[in-house]
């Protein structure tokens, strides 16, 4: 920095400089820049590329060169690659369970209707009260294309229900209650009242204390015993209060970090205004707090979208438990890896989905907002 | 203490104690302000200059003593509360804009949200103060992309908005760079010429000497003086009023 801004005389005007010109472009400048720049960037990158050479013929071999595709469990015994025709025979089942299958456009509706409202809310020029009309109508919609019994659609118990359609019943309706219930709770635990804040305080703790498959042991078994005898409440309605009631607390104990993140100026401005606690929370605290969030917050929306997965202890059928359960087809034992990756693959394309929506909602939201 | 001038009070503090857990933060402080009076409150830090005036509109709890802004007296009761906030507007040392908002909206929000404005009608009126605080071109800009004079300025406009009787400054210049207190102060002197009841708390002792009716000394959380600027700097009565001013002015 010999002729940099520090050493500036009066008079004399700052020096501009060209920025350093960027070494040879094309493939080979960017191979050079970023794969072979020094020597240890050039070792690594030759160890790297000798596991790929070690690996990646393997798999694509396994994966598409021998690979069945059709037909019966023997040929796919024979060939030795990839068995889809495993996931050509039983894709129904693992996607709708023992959904009656001459009825499974009924559950591919509903998750389009679902999906559909996820769509509509992830734009942000829907945001506002029309928006829970949408979700109200949309979901309701969905719950009735399942359940059956009205309009001439059979009634279909919801012991019945499974694969995909529960999975993402239990996401979507899981976070849509546990997130307005998280954020009361972060509210509460930071609330000028200490009655609330104990039992806010004390709510969270215990319920982040315990395993979740506890919490849903509990909820399947004590809710009746709290009941009158001759109530009963529908075991997937149970599972579903469980998850909500877990996932609210961790939601609460994210929202509340955004919460803490917000200058205590802000809520003495909003009040010096004569703004109102609800008020000065939705208008001027809560838009702030939960974009600054959006990351742990989407990292706990993932988490519990997998965590679904845990219901099958007790006894429903989502979508991993309805791969598991083709497996033990007798003709078809032992294609472990074929079920797995096909349903690893669509929940990667859920989470992934989010991510990136994730992604998209944090800059859209930070633009021209920089303290 | 001054003549009030015949002058109805619009704020009137008896008695009022603060204490900040064991610290004595206000001692038996009492104040009467007149309709369209400009008061500047001054003292060391840590004097309670600060708090006194964020008495004023509940951002702190009195423990003791009263406090009464158009009569209403200060208590527990909501109503009141918010009836004294819609009525005092308040700058703040930070600017405390509101930085997922535009400008207008800082402005318009509370106008519709408790005032029930309609938006139009809102927004008219906020552009009419951007005008008046000389910043009408950044009505569509966020916080973040204004300097810190211009943000202190669309902070007075908000407060403006909500077309209060009594305006209070916490030490509205501390936190700007040298050069952008005068387009604030500048701003301030044109409010009190407008005839709006304002209290300061500023070590600008310019602006306090152009502008104030009477000035404020306090010193370890009481009142120690009150008196016009112009008696207050040339005859100080008592020796700790006498020391800060000789520290603030001694340069």
């Amino acid at each position: 920095m010999s002729d940099g801004a520090f050493g500036l005389s009066p008079g004399e005007p700052p020096a501009t400089r060209p920025p350093p010109a960027i070494a040879a472009p094309g493939v080979v400048g960017w191979l050079r820049a970023n794969l072979f720049r020094t020597w240890y960037d050039t070792l690594l990158t030759l160890a790297v590329l000798y596991v790929l050479w070690l690996v990646v013929p393997d798999v694509v071999r396994w994966a598409l060169g021998d690979a069945v595709w059709s037909g019966e469990a023997a040929a796919c015994r024979a060939a030795g690659g990839a068995c889809w025709a495993f996931v050509a025979e039983k894709w129904r089942f693992i996607l709708f369970g023992t959904f009656p299958a001459d009825q499974h456009w009924r559950p591919t509706l509903a998750m389009l209707l679902t999906m559909g409202v996820l769509l509509a809310s992830a734009d942000r020029r829907f945001w506002g009260p029309r928006l829970l009309v949408l979700w109200a109508v949309g979901l309701g919609a969905a719950w009735l294309l399942m359940a059956g019994g009205l309009f001439g659609l059979s009634p279909v118990p919801t012991e019945l229900w499974g694969g995909l359609p529960l999975t993402l019943g239990l996401s979507v309706v899981g976070l849509a209650v546990a997130f307005p219930l998280g954020v009361l709770l972060a509210l509460g635990r930071t609330s000028a009242l200490p009655v609330l804040r104990v039992l806010s305080t004390a709510y969270i703790e215990l319920i982040r204390g315990v395993p979740l498959v506890s919490v849903l042991f509990m909820a399947s078994v004590m809710i009746p015993l709290f009941l009158p005898t001759g109530v009963s409440i529908d075991k997937l309605l149970r599972a579903q209060i469980g998850l909500i009631l877990f996932a609210a607390a961790y939601l609460a104990e994210v929202v509340r970090g955004g919460l803490q993140a917000i200058p205590k100026g802000q809520v003495e401005a909003a009040s010096a205004l004569g703004l109102g606690y609800w008020q000065r929370q939705r208008l001027i605290i809560l838009p702030q707090a939960l974009s600054l969030v959006i990351p742990p917050l989407v990292n706990t929306f993932i988490g519990f979208f997998k965590d679904t997965s845990l219901v099958i202890i007790i006894g429903l059928l989502d979508l991993l438990s309805t791969a598991k359960a083709a497996l033990t087809d007798p003709a078809w034992r032992g294609f472990y890896k074929e079920a797995y990756l096909f349903v690893g693959v669509i929940y990667f394309l859920f989470c992934y989905a989010l991510s990136r929506y994730s992604r998209y909602l944090e800059t859209s939201l930070s633009k021209g907002r920089r303290r | 203490m001054t003549d009030l001038s015949g002058d109805e009070p619009i704020i009137e503090l008896s008695g009022v104690n603060k204490w900040y857990g064991a610290f004595h933060v206000l001692r038996d402080v009492s104040l009467t302000v007149a309709k369209g009076e400009r008061i500047v409150v001054c003292g060391p830090s840590g004097s309670g200059k600060s708090t006194l005036i964020r008495c004023i509109n509940r951002l702190e709890e009195h423990q003791a003593g009263t406090i009464r802004v158009h009569g209403i007296p200060l208590d527990q009761d909501v109503r009141h509360i918010e009836a004294i906030r819609r009525d005092v507007g308040m700058v703040f040392q930070s600017f405390n804009l509101f930085p997922h908002l535009t400008v207008l909206e800082n402005l318009t929000l509370a106008p519709v949200w408790v005032k029930k404005t309609p938006k139009a009608e809102a927004e008219r009126l906020a552009r009419q103060y951007l005008e008046r605080v000389r910043i009408p071109e950044q009505a569509d800009k966020y916080p973040g992309q204004l300097s810190g004079g211009q943000q202190q300025r669309v902070a007075i406009a908000r407060a403006l908005c909500m077309n209060p009787s009594i305006m209070l400054f916490d030490e509205p210049t501390s936190a700007l760079d040298p050069e952008m207190v005068k387009e604030v102060l500048d701003v301030m002197v044109d409010l009190a010429q407008g005839g709006m009841t304002m209290l300061c708390v500023t070590h600008e002792m310019g602006f306090a000497r152009r502008v104030a009716d009477r000035m404020v000394f306090m010193d370890k959380g009481e009142i120690v003086e009150v008196a016009p600027p112009a008696e207050l700097f040339a005859n100080p009565k008592s020796e700790r009023t006498r020391a800060f001013l000789g520290q603030v002015l001694g340069h």
